[in-house]
């Protein structure tokens, strides 16, 4: 056990911690998600829990917010020992506050209405009310929050409706809730996953600023970037018990990879120290003033005369943060015959146009997909395995005979891919649904893989992807494109990019405003000028 | 959940609940006859007796079961790719209809081949019937559930005007067309005695069957479950939603048209307006009660044809219940597995949301 000293020096050596959780174990059946952990937030520190996908870091999170109970273990605040709480109410009431992955606010509410919504402040002469009854106090809960804004440098327009606030705010909203309900430990499950560099930088900026006002924060992440940069202490689990116990600045990203992933892990994106193969001269996807008209609610084209081609063996990377078209760029690729997808513009495959054709010929042309979000747009999550591993594949030669599916032939075929792709569980028959995010990808990948494409359409291929299996989603899509391959990567994470792509084409409202290709050396691409054009200053 | 970590006690238990539901929903539909002052085992007896209770009864049972293996087939496949079909009452009526029609213009064709003619008439109309409300949904985008439920409006409006203008048979004051050639009639098997069960019941068996072969082994069946299981998916794995759709509801209305089969060729003899008492509706809570599974359906449609029949014979055997107890009994079987399904569901939730670690 690591004391931190830096702080404790600060505060005097007998500060207790603000949160301590000791000997935690917790069970689902026969799966142990938490077993005899321990975890010591000390006052005014940023505490990041690190492990991979169903390594029990929610489970652990939701046992100290008081969503589920331990089976057994001692939960101690300020160093007092105290019986376990019986709802996230109490956890609250005594300090606790958590901002979940996936925000809990109501859409078309204000800003405003959502941090006092649920709240039951007493409010005077009302005060005799059950708290249900009592009048909102919107002008008290104004001042309250206006001055925790300005203390914390948490800008939000109170009186937008939360749905039309950028992501970074909602979250910042989520965050100065807490802080209105006077929490003094918050635990953030997953915080930068939606955000952007900039963002990032931002969010920790204020986090800092609540440590030094004695407050702590617990982040889960899976970022070993975040982690090193922003946290002054780290807990990582792995398979439910802590496997390392470390203050920030003695450890190192690969150091912490290890203790996740139980084994040496390669972090960067690297070819074996094999130079890339040269990309070849013939254009496999050509995309010609790719236009799509204007959504209802701003006056700018979706995508504006976007043109690029992908070479055989090259990775195109796009940059840009999201919702600047991207996402449509894509859909116009992958659905020519849907109305939404595009105005105009002309599509070629190797040659021939697709810019008309229907979407079920584009995939038999030899184009692989990796969808953006797997749960809705690449699994049938209530399916097997097998019925996944079928999808889109259904047609074709090596499990269909004139219409009629080779079971046998599947069935064996898809065990040789669970295998080779290291999908877990190894059973063509669980349900897609019961897989990691990492698996559930894998088994993307895959399925998208044996079509053997002589184009890939990938999308955030590693967004909700464990640290060990990013690094064999990386591999193989480098490996497609070793095989002569054309890959066009979209990505939300420049490190990703910038690793895998030969070239990057930025993206800014509907438009590509930059194009850097790949330097030679250990930093291919220069970060600054890709998030200047990703920002929109650049145009 | 692992399949190897359950016992087989635990196995067999869950496989015997769908059962265990429908005979807590008969108790419970049962007890209420208790408040209408009837003894609850005595009503037993009489719908047992009415529905098995001679080769004739079990006969008549098995005529109604017919129907509803078709509409219960026709909703399930509907289902599958992931829409509800409603509209199977409208459906049967024009299969029937066009059934009828076909079998009173050509009197002269060949015993080998009119049933054939007559068949292939109701599956077309039937599928064009439910092809329509999949168009506008695939295509157009207007919800097929409103779009099937008018359509059985529209059927019942229009096959009516029909029959009582255009087609009236100057030889009756019934509502009805005049009786299809001989060639076209399908003789009932003489173990039920005068029962009108005969071919198509083993049609429905064949149908349940083939359906089944269909959606578990064919690619275009893999497909079109896909399309149920997740339309994004399916689509963004090449496989055209809008088609399928179109495609399911036709198969969909086709299945529903085969209720002629039974209804025209195999009794009647003839389209009467009415005819069905709602085959088309209690199609949609056999296929909830089987949950879609094709040879389910068969059991499911049984249970409800032996208790319509087994309701009808309460009139005159009991005091104070009527036949209307077969809808009771029906609700209640269907309250009481759905309850189990949702039983499922929370449980599912409910280890889905603990797992996430």
């Amino acid at each position: 056990m690591v004391h931190n000293e830096e702080f404790s020096g600060k505060m005097a050596l007998s500060v207790p911690a603000l949160l301590e959780l000791r000997g935690v174990s917790r069970s689902f059946g026969a799966l142990r998600a938490n077993a005899e952990v321990d975890l010591k937030l000390e006052a005014g520190t940023i505490h990041g829990v690190v492990g991979e996908n169903g390594a029990g870091k929610s489970t652990l999170m939701k046992i100290a917010y008081g969503m589920i109970e331990p089976d057994a273990g001692h939960l101690l605040i300020d160093g007092v020992e105290r019986s376990w709480w019986r709802s996230p109410r109490e956890a609250i009431q005594a300090g606790i506050g958590m901002v979940h992955q996936h925000f809990m606010l109501a859409g078309p509410e204000s800003a405003l209405d959502n941090a006092i919504l649920g709240e039951s402040r007493p409010t005077g002469r009302w005060s005799f009310l059950p708290p249900l009854l009592r009048p909102l106090d919107r002008k008290g809960a104004i001042q309250r929050l206006r001055k925790l804004s300005d203390e914390f440098g948490f800008d939000i327009d109170w009186t937008a409706e939360v749905e039309t606030l950028p992501v970074g705010v909602q979250q910042r909203l989520e965050i100065l809730k807490l802080l209105d309900r006077d929490a003094r430990i918050l635990i953030l499950d997953e915080p930068t996953a939606v955000l952007t560099p900039q963002e990032t930088d931002e969010l920790f900026k204020n986090l800092r600023k609540l440590t030094r006002s004695g407050r702590s924060v617990v982040v889960i992440t899976h970022k070993l970037r975040e982690v090193m940069q922003f946290t002054d202490e780290v807990t990582v689990l792995r398979a439910g018990r802590v496997t390392a116990r470390l203050k920030t600045k003695d450890t190192s990203a690969e150091a912490l990879a290890e203790a996740m992933v139980g084994r040496k892990v390669v972090l960067r994106v690297e070819e074996n120290g094999k130079s890339r193969t040269p990309v070849s001269n013939e254009s496999v996807l050509q995309v010609e003033a790719l236009t799509l008209a204007a959504a209802r609610d701003n006056g700018k084209p979706r995508l504006n005369q976007v043109s690029f081609d992908v070479k055989r063996g090259e990775v195109v990377g796009i940059a840009g943060v999201e919702g600047n078209g991207q996402s449509e760029l894509i859909r116009a690729l992958i659905h020519p015959s849907h109305a939404d997808c595009r105005t105009s513009g002309q599509v070629r495959l190797l040659g021939v146009d697709i810019t008309h054709t229907r979407d079920s010929e584009i995939r038999s042309l030899g184009v692989s997909v990796i969808p953006e979000d797997r749960h809705e747009e690449g699994l049938l999550l209530d399916r097997s395995l097998e019925e996944n591993y079928l999808l889109g594949l259904q047609r074709d030669a090596r499990f269909s005979n004139r219409g009629w599916i080779k079971r046998a032939q599947l069935r064996t075929l898809v065990n040789e891919a669970l295998e080779a792709h290291d999908v877990r569980p190894r059973d063509a028959e669980a349900k897609a649904r019961g897989l990691s995010g990492g698996n559930q990808q894998k088994l993307v990948i895959a399925r998208e893989f044996s079509r053997h494409p002589k184009c890939l359409i990938a999308s955030q291929p590693t967004r909700g992807v464990d640290v060990g299996a990013i690094e064999s989603i990386h591999s193989k899509i480098l490996e497609a494109r070793s095989g002569g391959t054309a890959v066009l990567l979209l990505s939300s994470e420049l490190d990703e990019l910038m690793g895998l792509s030969d070239r990057i084409l930025v993206m800014y409202e509907g438009k590509f405003v930059a194009e850097h290709r790949r330097q030679q050396g250990s930093s291919p691409y220069d970060e600054r000028a890709i998030g200047l054009g990703m920002s929109g200053v650049i145009q | 959940m692992n399949k190897s970590d359950r016992s087989w006690l635990g196995r067999a238990l869950e496989s015997l609940q769908p059962i265990l539901a429908v005979l807590l929903g008969l108790a419970v539909g049962l007890a209420f006859t208790r408040f209408a002052g009837e003894s609850p085992l005595h009503v037993l007896k009489v719908l047992y007796q009415s529905a098995f209770g001679s080769s004739y009864d079990l006969g008549m049972t098995l005529f109604h079961t017919t129907p509803l293996i078709f509409t219960g087939l026709s909703v399930a496949i509907a289902f599958h790719a992931g829409l509800f079909n409603i509209g199977a009452e409208g459906q049967l009526i024009w299969g029937a209809l066009a059934a009828a029609v076909v079998g009173h213009a050509f009197p002269h064709l060949p015993g080998v081949i009119a049933p054939w003619i007559a068949v292939s008439a109701a599956v077309i109309a039937g599928a064009i019937w439910g092809a329509i409300p999949g168009w506008l949904r695939a295509r157009r985008g207007s919800h097929e559930v409103i779009n099937t439920i008018m359509f059985n409006f529209i059927a019942a409006g229009i096959t009516s005007w029909l029959v009582i203008e255009p087609l009236r048979n100057p030889d009756t004051q019934n509502p009805e067309t005049a009786p299809i050639g001989e060639a076209f009639l399908l003789a009932p098997f003489r173990v039920f005695d005068d029962a009108p069960v005969g071919p198509a019941f083993l049609l429905a068996l064949v149908a349940a069957f083939l359906l089944w072969l269909f959606l578990n082994r064919t690619s275009l069946g893999y497909e079109l479950r896909a399309v149920g299981q997740n339309e994004h998916a399916a689509r963004t794995a090449g496989i055209d939603i809008a088609r399928i759709r179109i495609f399911a509801m036709a198969v969909a209305g086709g299945l529903a048209g085969l209720v002629a089969v039974g209804e025209v060729l195999g009794n009647a003899g003839r389209f009467k307006v009415g005819f069905s008492p709602d085959y088309g509706f209690m199609g949609v809570a056999v296929a909830l009660l089987a949950r879609n599974h094709p040879i389910g359906i068969l059991f499911a449609a049984f249970l409800f044809g032996a208790l319509h029949k087994g309701a009808m014979d309460l009139d005159l055997e009991t005091e104070n219940v009527t036949r209307d107890l077969a809808l009771v009994l029906q609700a209640c079987v269907i309250l009481s597995v759905s309850a189990e399904g949702a039983w499922h569901w929370l449980r599912r939730v409910g280890s889905a949301g603990k797992k996430r670690g």
